[in-house]
Order: C-alpha cells, then sequence, then structure tokens
C-alpha cells in the first residue's frame, strides 16, 4: 500500500494555545552525564525585526551518544532521565534558550561519526513547513570532519556553529534571510 | 548500515516556502538555497512521549472548565499511518484552536468575537497501537484576518504529531466538509495538488456520531514513510 504523506500547514500565530504546556528549556535533569551547556539566540526575518511566535525545538542524543529512541542500536549507555527533547517559544525579543548537555558523536553516513550536534527543528506564522538546521559547537576537531557540515558552502557552514560568548554561554541565531542567512536543510 | 531514509516529498504535494498570497511567507521564507539532508541515525529517531506526560482526559476539550463551552460538540478521531500503510503508534497528537464564536483565546487575537470562558482550545492525544486518536470538542468558528482585504480563515483545528523519526514531524490543519470559504484560503491553497489539498478536509462521520451529543468528523494523518530498501547514495 502507498499513500501520500499529509500537506503541511503553518503553525500560525496562536501556537502557545496547543504547545506552551510543553516548554523544554532545561533538557537535562541533574545527575545526567555530560558537559553542561547553555544555548541563547534570536530570529529574526528578512528586516532584522524578531521573530516572537516561533517554536523552537531540539532533538539530541546523550552524553555517551545514543538516541532514546529504540531504534538507535549502539552498545552505549543509556540514561532513563534524558529524552533529549526541547522546546522554547521565543519571547517578544525573537529570543529562545536552552540548557542542555553536550551530545556525544552519533553514526553518520557509511557509519562516519558526525561531530556533536543538536537538531534544530523550528516553526512559525510565515512558513507553511518547518525549517530544519543543526547547532554545532565552538573549537570542537571533529567539526572539522562532519560529513553533514561537508555538504554546505564554506562560507556558510558558520551559521551552524554557536559562538562561545564572554560568560561562557552559547550564542547561536537565526537569520532567516539574506547575506547571513542561517543554512537551512532540504529534508 | 546506513538507516532506510524517508521518501522525499511527492511533487506538488508540500509547500513552498515562498508562497506570496500568504504575505507573511515573504520575510520568512529562506532566500538561500537549502542544503539537501542524508537521513541519519539523528533524522530517523524522535523524541518518545509517554502517559506521564498525556493524561486521558486531555483529550476532552470540553471539559476543562466548570461549564459547558459554547457551540456545536464534535468527535473528532481518526488513525495516522505512514506512506507504507503503517499505523504510527504512541505518539504524541497536539491540538489547538478557535473557540465557536472564531476567537481563540490568546493575547495577540484582537478580534471582535467573544471568549468564551469555559473554552481553553488545546488538547493531547497519544495514538493507540493501531495509530488511533480521538478527541472531543466543539467546531471552531471561522474568523477574519488581514492577509488580504476581506479575508477570512475556513473552520479548521492545529494539528502538531511528532512521529517515530524526526523526519515525520508534521504540523497541519484539518477542515471541515463543505466549507466555502476554502477556495479563498491561500493556506488551504498552497499546494497545487488538488487531491492533496482535499485530504486535509475531514468527513462527517455517522458512525463515531453520538446520538443526541455530538456529530462525529473522520480525519486520518499520513506521515512520511521509510524507502522499503536501502540504498546507498540516495539524495
Amino acid at each position: 500500500m502507498s499513500l501520500r504523506a499529509s500537506t503541511s500547514q503553518t503553525i500560525g500565530p496562536y501556537l502557545r494555545i496547543g504547545l506552551e504546556w510543553m516548554q523544554v528549556e532545561d533538557m537535562a535533569s541533574k545527575g545526567v552525564a555530560g558537559e553542561r551547556v547553555s544555548i541563547r539566540g534570536r530570529i529574526v526575518d528578512g528586516d532584522g525585526k524578531p521573530v516572537n511566535d516561533a517554536a523552537v525545538e531540539i532533538w539530541q542524543a546523550n552524553g555517551h551518544g545514543r538516541y532514546a529512541h529504540a531504534d538507535d542500536k549502539q552498545d552505549k549507555p543509556l540514561e532513563a532521565s534524558f529524552r533529549g527533547y526541547g522546546r522554547s517559544l521565543t519571547d517578544d525579543s525573537g529570543a529562545f534558550r536552552f540548557n542542555t548537555i553536550k551530545p556525544g558523536g552519533v553514526p553518520g553516513p557509511g557509519g562516519k561519526l558526525q561531530a556533536p550536534h543538536l537538531s534544530v527543528t523550528i516553526f512559525m506564522r510565515g512558513l507553511l513547513k518547518q525549517l530544519q538546521t543543526r547547532i554545532y559547537f565552538p573549537d570542537d576537531p571533529a567539526n572539522a570532519q562532519d560529513p553533514i557540515l561537508a555538504l554546505i558552502p564554506g562560507e556558510r557552514r558558520s551559521t551552524l556553529i554557536a559562538r562561545r560568548t564572554a560568560d561562557g554561554t552559547l550564542e547561536w541565531n537565526v537569520v532567516l534571510q539574506g547575506k547571513n542567512e542561517t543554512v537551512f536543510f532540504d529534508f | 548500515m546506513d538507516p532506510a531514509p524517508y521518501r522525499r516529498p511527492y511533487w506538488n504535494t508540500q509547500p513552498e516556502y515562498l508562497f506570496p498570497k500568504y504575505a507573511s511567507t515573504l520575510k520568512r521564507a529562506p532566500s538561500q538555497p537549502l542544503v539537501v539532508l542524508p537521513h541519519t541515525l539523528s533524522e530517523v529517531t524522535a523524541p518518545v512521549f509517554g502517559h506521564d506526560t498525556v493524561k486521558a482526559s486531555d483529550s476532552d476539550l470540553t471539559k476543562q472548565h466548570k461549564g459547558e463551552p459554547l457551540g456545536e460538540r464534535i468527535v473528532v478521531s481518526g488513525r495516522v499511518l505512514d506512506e507504507n500503510g503503517k499505523p504510527v503508534p504512541n505518539i504524541l497528537v497536539e491540538i489547538w484552536q478557535a473557540n465557536a464564536a472564531g476567537r481563540y483565546n490568546h493575547r495577540v487575537d484582537q478580534h471582535d468575537a467573544p471568549i468564551d470562558p469555559n473554552f481553553t482550545g488545546a488538547g493531547r492525544f497519544l495514538t493507540d497501537k493501531e495509530g488511533h486518536y480521538r478527541f472531543m470538542s466543539i467546531r471552531p468558528g471561522e474568523y477574519p484576518w488581514r492577509n488580504h482585504h476581506n479575508a477570512w480563515r475556513p473552520a479548521h483545528i492545529h494539528f502538531s504529531l511528532f512521529g517515530q523519526g524526526l523526519m515525520q514531524r508534521l504540523i497541519t490543519q484539518m477542515y471541515f466538509p463543505g466549507d466555502p470559504l476554502l477556495d479563498y484560503d491561500p493556506m488551504f491553497t498552497c499546494v497545487a495538488d488538488e487531491k492533496a489539498r482535499n485530504r486535509l478536509i475531514s468527513s462527517f462521520d455517522w458512525e463515531t456520531t453520538l446520538p443526541e451529543y455530538a456529530l462525529g468528523y473522520r480525519w486520518d494523518i499520513v506521515l512520511r514513510g521509510r524507502d522499503q530498501t536501502p540504498m546507498e547514495n540516495r539524495r
């Protein structure tokens, strides 16, 4: 049997009614293994105006590089208290935030290890389907070998790598259009 | 071996980012080329939710306050399948909608229609092992928006579904049969394939209609399916 996937529609401006009950900005409780990271960012549109009605979702492996999902059959430890999911709804300044742990590497095409990354899905009014992108970590030598970063034109790659700020938090902004536009995937 | 990738969308059945008839896409659609993403372990897995997150009562939008909401009670149910026809069990479905008067319980909705103190308009369900979901609600009203002169949205319910892989994540809207506003709506008409559009419309369902209580509407949702055979270097 072959069916066709249902057509995507915009999340619209009233997403908070349906999605706010499960904001997950603190993704890793005490005791979850791995390096703690705080990620802060803003979303701006083609005029540089903040996007105050977006939902940003994270999906990530645990600190050992294993996803909390039955199809990840790697021989690495699972942690019952870490789901690997985050959801942040942007505020009036277009800002979102996550406190989590840096994931371990996971296998990529041909079994080649991928650099630690967070999968990011973004929904907002004005998008008829989600944007799919990734956050990579600054100064990680594995980035140079990452098979997905390698698909991105060199001058745009930095849009997927968070920047470490003076206070240690990681900054990763989303630019929807223009010169410094964030790389989005055809998924 | 690499995981079997999810199928790429069938021609004209999924919207493009830039769709000028929906004015908000102009400043928000990406302008640079997209990069084709291979489906790795990161893309074929997804967050898993359980009954610790979702309670059975979360699916009845008519019982969230002291009194009964105004409007026509409806039962909205259906199945979540993938493109291979397999049910998608145990996934989180979230819905939200306007009240019977066409007003959202939200600070940015300024439409001059009454808020219903007995209706929030949000619900959740975990699909069962055959992929079924079911909500009790009231029929949402149509409402004006400012996309173009005299623009009105057809009655709809927003649906968010997680899926078993990140590539199945879907947010969409369910419409009602016979709504005269559908043909004028830039969201409903955002794809060229007429059959794809029509699959967003629920059907009246006598079987799930509750005698002397609520009308039944049935709507099946299809998430992307995996390619049946893994292939090397497939884009």
